[in-house]
């Protein structure tokens, strides 16, 4: 039987607090995983790990957090995105909210985009 | 004792420098899949006389050290040596019991995960054959680290000391 949307929030909770080491009331739908939970580049490995490993599920290498944007000079130019970097990445990242980001489109706060919804969705389209 | 995602800094770059090895020797090693390290705890080493003078104790931080160093090396020989291997996050580190000179320790580390740019592991700690610890690490393969950032070209890891350690496991094994 499918999993409901609770039972995945709940799962994706347990491996947040097991990976980032917080409390389960801080793992709210709309918690930010870098600014709110203090999630680093090494967490989402971590992270892509445990979610695999807890819904049973494969995360191909850069679908999750795509690879190879933040490197590529066609991508990023002073700290943003080009506008071929912002079509890249919202292409690679159908379960991602990208709200106000097209106005300032600065990496270091591309990690932002990453909520704890966010991962929840994503887990909830690899389950079918 | 526990931490929990605590990143230990850059410790690797000055393991060059210095002779900064925490195992003594492996007794077992399977490519890609687990290692077995032992340890002993002898008061000729300086930092017991000061961590305590009155009752020495290994710190906990250098055992953790000696599982990174034991899963460090079996991550780093499953890409042949050519990755710069780093400690990049103790996911859980937890222990039951001091350790003492005269004490042996066993390090059993097992990958539970082995991607392009990063791996995980799974560490048991032993003291004189009973689990006295359980220490969970996350290592990076720093050239293929997802912010972008350059390392050295030279693998400021692997520089040779590692890899004798294992070398006579595995030249065993291909025999």
């Amino acid at each position: 039987m499918a999993m409901t949307e609770g039972e995945v929030f709940d799962k994706v909770r347990e491996v947040l607090v097991e990976a980032l080491g917080v409390d389960d009331e801080e793992v709210s739908p709309e918690a930010k995983l870098s600014s709110d939970l203090g999630a680093e580049s090494i967490d989402f490995l971590d992270i892509t790990f445990q979610l695999e490993k807890a819904f049973d599920i494969k995360i191909p290498r850069g679908e999750l957090v795509p690879d190879n944007v933040l490197n590529n000079p066609e991508f990023v130019q002073d700290g943003r995105l080009t506008e071929a970097g912002l079509a890249e990445v919202k292409a690679r990242m159908p379960h991602v909210e990208f709200g106000d980001f097209d106005k300032d489109p600065d990496i270091s706060k591309m990690m932002d985009l990453f909520t704890v919804e966010t991962i929840v969705k994503y887990v909830q389209s690899k389950l079918g | 004792m526990q931490a929990r995602s605590v990143r230990p800094g850059t410790m690797c770059w000055i393991i060059n420098a210095m002779r900064w090895i925490w195992i003594d020797k492996f007794i077992e090693f399977e490519p890609r899949k687990r290692a077995v390290a032992i340890k002993n705890v002898s008061l000729a080493e300086e930092h017991l006389h000061d961590h305590w003078a009155a009752q020495p104790i290994m710190p906990a931080s250098l055992i953790i050290e000696g599982v990174a160093q034991t899963g460090g090396i079996l991550v780093g020989q499953a890409g042949d040596f050519k990755e710069k291997v780093v400690l990049a996050k103790i996911s859980k580190a937890v222990f039951t019991d001091i350790v003492r000179p005269g004490d042996q320790l066993t390090y059993e580390v097992e990958i539970t995960n082995l991607a392009p740019e990063a791996a995980a592991t799974s560490g048991t700690v032993r003291k004189n054959g009973q689990v006295i610890g359980q220490v969970n690490l996350m290592f990076s393969h720093v050239d293929q680290n997802l912010a972008g950032l350059k390392f050295p070209e030279e693998n400021f890891v692997f520089t040779g000391q590692f890899e004798r350690l294992v070398a006579p496991l595995l030249e065993k094994a291909d025999a």
